[in-house]
């Protein structure tokens, strides 16, 4: 089983060099316009401009300077700077990463336990009007547009303009560290908006899984062996049901961390994909390349530990 | 049968569902008994109802909606009008029943040791800690080599035949009077297999355990079984114990399935007499006397009468639900014995051919 | 062994499955030997058959014979022809030659074509009968021959049964007519009642059409029945080679005597008559047992058996054993189930 996690994690390490390589060539290598001019954003004067050549290395060979950006990057963990918000990306990053994590985390923890549950209620009663009336609920959820909801949720609910004024509406978030109720509350609008529609997915994903499991030969020797029904359906039932279910959660949690936009800016909280917006719009490239780069370690290392996970959830994977 | 009370009495069973296509008569009244200690053998192919009779006894049909009459009595109990509750109480316990193919019926991602240790402590009152010294010890029992080891490993991690053993011994767990066995060997290879039947034997003899060994293999039945009850569509059409069934079968159903069998007693040259047509619908199954449209022998009234179950002159424990006389099928049997095609002994028994010939399905 | 011109020459065939490790770069640290020297003859017009249990290599065998396989070592000759590492067009030409037919009726065929394009498959392949009415005549033709309505031509296979689909798979295997069939369990899968249907079936078409069959079951009766000269498979060899008559009239390797009567027979007088039970399981064929494989099974396994590899070789009693200590006439007394010559 270590052999396979270490192989994972090796594999990982040479797939983040290709995606640093894919990068590096896109930003440094096929613009048609001077990257100087770039990288300075909408400062451009012709000072500026020869420092940044030279701090980047610009006058250097390519191949030099890919290995530049690596050295830089693996050795000292420089992601660059940002000219014109005038700080280094990696402290941009940081300062906003813990708002996207609180966000995308709370939601995930929302949407399982409410995907799974009604899954679950669906799978034992399928067919029926309940199950019909959840698992239209659920198309309705994925569906709409997550800035709709986000938008139709404040309408509702929020403490400012909605028509039930009870949840704290756009702008209100603080991080954790301050004010940890005020935290908590702010987030329960976006984290519903977040969750809405995965849960709706992973509902279906749960129903689905568990009816299938449970025409498996090993429910009727569970029945056989004199197991109450809810043990039969919760221990054998769904410990299989779940195996793919995890495997797509942590595909979700990375690619929702690299691309939160839409709720960050409906509820204007300062994570990183607001970062990310901005950045486009204001033609701040480094800062671009950042939060891609931080995207794709996300997605990589989702990646390897939803393959640990699931080797460790199903043993019959794991000599392979 | 024996004169005590038999252990397990099943009394004019039906059980149907209803589906799309129609309602599905997966049995169809049937009446047997099982004695304490002794070994009954339910024969028949796919469609026969075998599967449903045994699951229906321990309740396992109820949750696919089945429509279940008749009366199942277990040591007195009518397993049928039992509640969900109180049959659980005696599934895995003093019932318990196995299954055909053992890698997919034990749970792929729970260790061997766990799932026993789960079938015992469903119905004892005791600790993990003791659960696992008891499930070691069936593991023993059963014969599986160096069972501390196999207890903390998956199933998918030992053979085929330990499985079984595992699925055996988890069955034994909690000292059942009755196992019930579904197509136990099917899966498996034949030396496995005669691994496994010995192992059932033994422990038969060991814990005075009967056994409902459901099969469509004649031979199992001929080593394992004291009493055999063949069943065609739904219907028991003949039992007897095993020596009478072998020696003087009474049922053309029988007969057809002894001379399609190949033997391995017999030469090369043997003809294999095939049963012609294919085993029929449940949902619209033939009027009358189910198996008439492939029997050589039919008559134009067993399109019409229902056959019923009835002994067999001078053999009271041997019945056979055939409309035809009984003089006849002797005579016809010693035809068939001899060598004789279906159609040379029914000629010279003097029987007209049937309207409609058995659907043809080999020249 | 060898048959007087045959049509099928099997020598030194291996085939070997490496199992591959490694963190980074997978290297070869074994591997699975599936078939690991086999040797026979298939004479014209006869059936041989492959009897064994998991494991002991005799649908890889047949696979390597049609070439769905290419060996790692041997020779495979057919029809005097070497076809052991045949390619491309030749290759598609020989398997207009040689067909086979697979052991589950419900995988088998492609529930999306009707049963009659996957009759007519093989004529589209190898461009015969171009014409649509001459193809279709020539499928309705075959689905006469093996018992099939040819009216249902245009049904799918989910509207028949198992042995009805079964009978379709002959149907296309005998589409052009080749000169070697292989059946890979053919009849496991099959109710009692529908198996002596289809093995009639394949014996009339075998005289009629003067076929040479290769027969893989695990269920010895049934290979008994159908098969001319036996061959006894154990962990990638044959352990013993012979006439049905001889194999199961006086069999000498202990593998065969254990397999005989370990084999359930319908007949209770015979219920409880001794048995050679082997103990244990069959060995990993990553991993066998050196020198004579069944060595650690064989209830008659001395010292000279985990040392010396025994050849399979003539022990005048009309087998080929690989053995060192065969059966005796005592030994084979004892278990009891001798077949009427």
């Amino acid at each position: 089983m270590s052999r396979y996690v270490i192989r994972r994690l090796l594999w990982g390490v040479v797939l983040l060099i290709v995606v640093v390589a894919l990068l590096f060539v896109m930003f440094y290598v096929l613009p048609t316009a001077d990257p100087a001019k770039l990288r300075a954003g909408r400062l451009q004067s012709p000072k500026i401009i020869a420092e940044i050549r030279h701090t980047y290395g610009l006058d250097k060979s390519v191949p030099e300077q890919f290995w530049l950006y690596l050295k830089n990057l693996f050795l000292h963990f420089n992601l660059g700077y940002s000219f014109y918000s005038n700080a280094p990306v990696k402290e941009l990053i940081l300062d906003r990463l813990p708002a996207t994590l609180s966000l995308v985390i709370g939601g995930a923890i929302v949407w399982v336990v409410t995907g799974v549950g009604v899954g679950i209620i669906s799978a034992r009663r399928a067919g029926s009007r309940l199950d019909r009336a959840s698992m239209g609920t659920a198309l309705v959820l994925v569906s709409a547009p997550e800035y709709w909801l986000g938008l139709l949720a404040l309408y509702l609910f929020a403490a400012d303009i909605g028509v039930v004024r009870i949840f704290p509406g756009a702008g209100s978030y603080v991080p954790l560290s301050s004010d940890p109720v005020k935290w908590f509350t702010s987030l329960i609008l976006p984290w519903l908006v977040v969750a809405a529609g995965q849960a709706a997915i992973y509902a279906r994903l749960i129903r689905g899984g568990l009816i299938e499991t449970m025409g498996d030969d090993y429910i009727r020797t569970a029945r056989a062996k004199g197991l109450p029904e809810r043990t039969v359906v919760l221990r054998h039932g769904l410990r299989s049901a779940v195996n793919p279910v995890v495997t797509i959660l942590g595909l979700d949690i990375g690619v929702l961390l690299g691309s939160s936009v839409l709720v960050e800016t409906v509820f204007n909280i300062p994570g990183i994909g607001r970062l990310n917006y901005t950045a486009i719009t204001h033609a701040d490239f480094p800062i671009v390349q950042g939060t891609v780069l931080l995207a794709a370690l996300l997605i990589v290392v989702a990646n390897i530990l939803v393959d640990i996970a699931y080797a460790y959830l199903d043993p019959r994977v794991r000599y392979s | 049968m024996s004169a005590a009370e038999p252990l397990l009495r099943v009394e004019d069973l039906r059980v149907e569902f209803a589906t799309e296509d129609g309602v599905v008569h997966a049995v169809d009244g049937i009446t047997y008994e099982v004695a304490r200690g002794r070994t009954l053998g339910i024969v028949g192919e796919s469609g026969s109802g075998k599967t449903v009779t045994a699951m229906t006894t321990l309740g396992l049909t109820r949750m696919q909606g089945a429509q279940i009459s008749g009366r199942i009595f277990f040591e007195g109990k009518d397993l049928v009008a039992l509640s969900d509750g109180e049959l659980r109480t005696i599934r895995g316990n003093e019932i318990a029943m196995i299954f055909q193919d053992p890698l997919s019926s034990l749970h792929p991602l729970f260790r061997v040791g766990d799932q026993l240790v789960e079938a015992i402590r469903a119905h004892r009152d005791v600790s993990k800690a003791a659960a696992r010294e008891r499930a070691i010890e069936l593991l023993g029992l059963v014969g599986i080599p160096d069972p501390a080891r196999r207890v903390r490993e998956y199933p998918h991690e030992i053979s085929g035949g330990m499985r079984q053993r595992a699925m055996i011994g988890m069955a034994l767990a909690n000292e059942p009077k009755l196992l019930i066995a579904d197509e136990p060997t099917t899966a498996l290879d034949v030396t496995v297999q005669a691994q496994i039947l010995e192992l059932l034997e033994r422990l038969q003899r060991e814990l005075d355990m009967a056994i409902v060994i459901i099969t469509h293999d004649l031979g199992v039945v001929a080593e394992m079984a004291d009493d055999i009850a063949v069943m065609y569509a739904g219907r028991i059409v003949e039992s007897a114990s095993a020596k009478v069934l072998f020696g003087g079968p009474e049922h053309p159903y029988t007969w057809g399935l002894l001379r399609s069998i190949p033997r391995l007693t017999g030469s090369r040259e043997e003809q294999l007499v095939p049963i012609p047509g294919t085993p029929p619908s449940l949902i619209s199954r033939p009027s009358g006397c189910h198996f008439h449209p492939r029997c050589p022998y039919a008559q134009p009234d067993h399109s019409r009468i229902d056959p019923q179950l009835e002994p067999v002159p001078g053999e009271p424990s041997h019945h056979a639900a055939c409309l035809l006389d009984a003089s006849l099928r002797a005579r016809l049997w010693a035809e068939l014995h001899g060598g004789a095609t279906p159609e040379e002994a029914r000629a010279s028994v003097g029987l007209p051919a049937p309207e409609t010939p058995p659907a043809e399905a080999l020249r | 062994m060898s048959a007087v011109d045959p049509l099928v020459q099997v020598r030194g065939l291996v085939k070997h499955f490496p199992i591959r490790r490694g963190v980074l770069i997978q290297r070869k640290i074994g591997a699975v030997q599936a078939v690991d020297g086999v040797d026979f003859d298939v004479g014209r017009g006869e059936t041989l058959g492959l009897v064994g249990e998991t494991g002991c290599g005799k649908s890889t065998t047949a696979r390597l014979v049609m070439r769905l396989l290419e060996p790692t070592s041997g020779e495979i000759r057919f029809d005097g022809e070497d076809i052991t590492h045949l390619r491309g067009a030749r290759l598609k030409a020989l398997r207009r030659e040689m067909q086979m037919i697979f052991q589950d009726p419900y995988s088998s065929l492609n529930p999306r074509k009707t049963v009659g394009s996957a009759i007519a498959e093989p004529f589209a392949i190898h461009h015969m009968l171009e014409g649509r009415h001459e193809r279709r005549r020539a499928v309705q033709e075959l689905m006469e021959t093996v018992g099939l309505n040819p009216e249902h031509y245009n049904r799918y296979p989910h509207e028949f049964s198992g042995g009805q689909r079964q009978r379709v798979g002959v149907a296309r295997a005998l589409a052009l007519k080749p000169k070697l069939l292989i059946a890979d369990e053919p009849v496991s899968a099959l109710d009692v009642s529908i198996q002596a249907q289809v093995l009639n079936l394949l014996r009339e078409m075998q005289r009629e059409l003067g076929l040479t069959m290769i027969f893989i079951a695990h269920d010895l009766s049934v290979v008994r029945h159908m098969c001319d000269r036996v061959a006894v498979m154990y962990l990638g060899r044959i352990v013993e080679i012979g006439s049905g008559d001889a194999l199961y009239g006086s069999p000498r390797h202990p593998y065969t005597g254990a397999l005989l009567s370990a084999v359930p027979v319908a007949d209770p007088s015979l219920a409880h008559r001794a048995r050679t039970t082997l103990s244990g399981d069959v060995p990993s064929p990553a991993n066998p047992p050196g020198a004579c494989r069944f060595h650690t099974r064989c209830p008659k396994a001395q010292e000279l058996c985990s040392l010396e590899d025994p050849p399979l070789e003539d022990k005048a009693t009309g087998t080929l054993a690989a053995c060192h200590f065969p059966l005796t006439e005592e030994e084979i007394a004892r278990i009891g189930v001798r077949s009427a010559a």
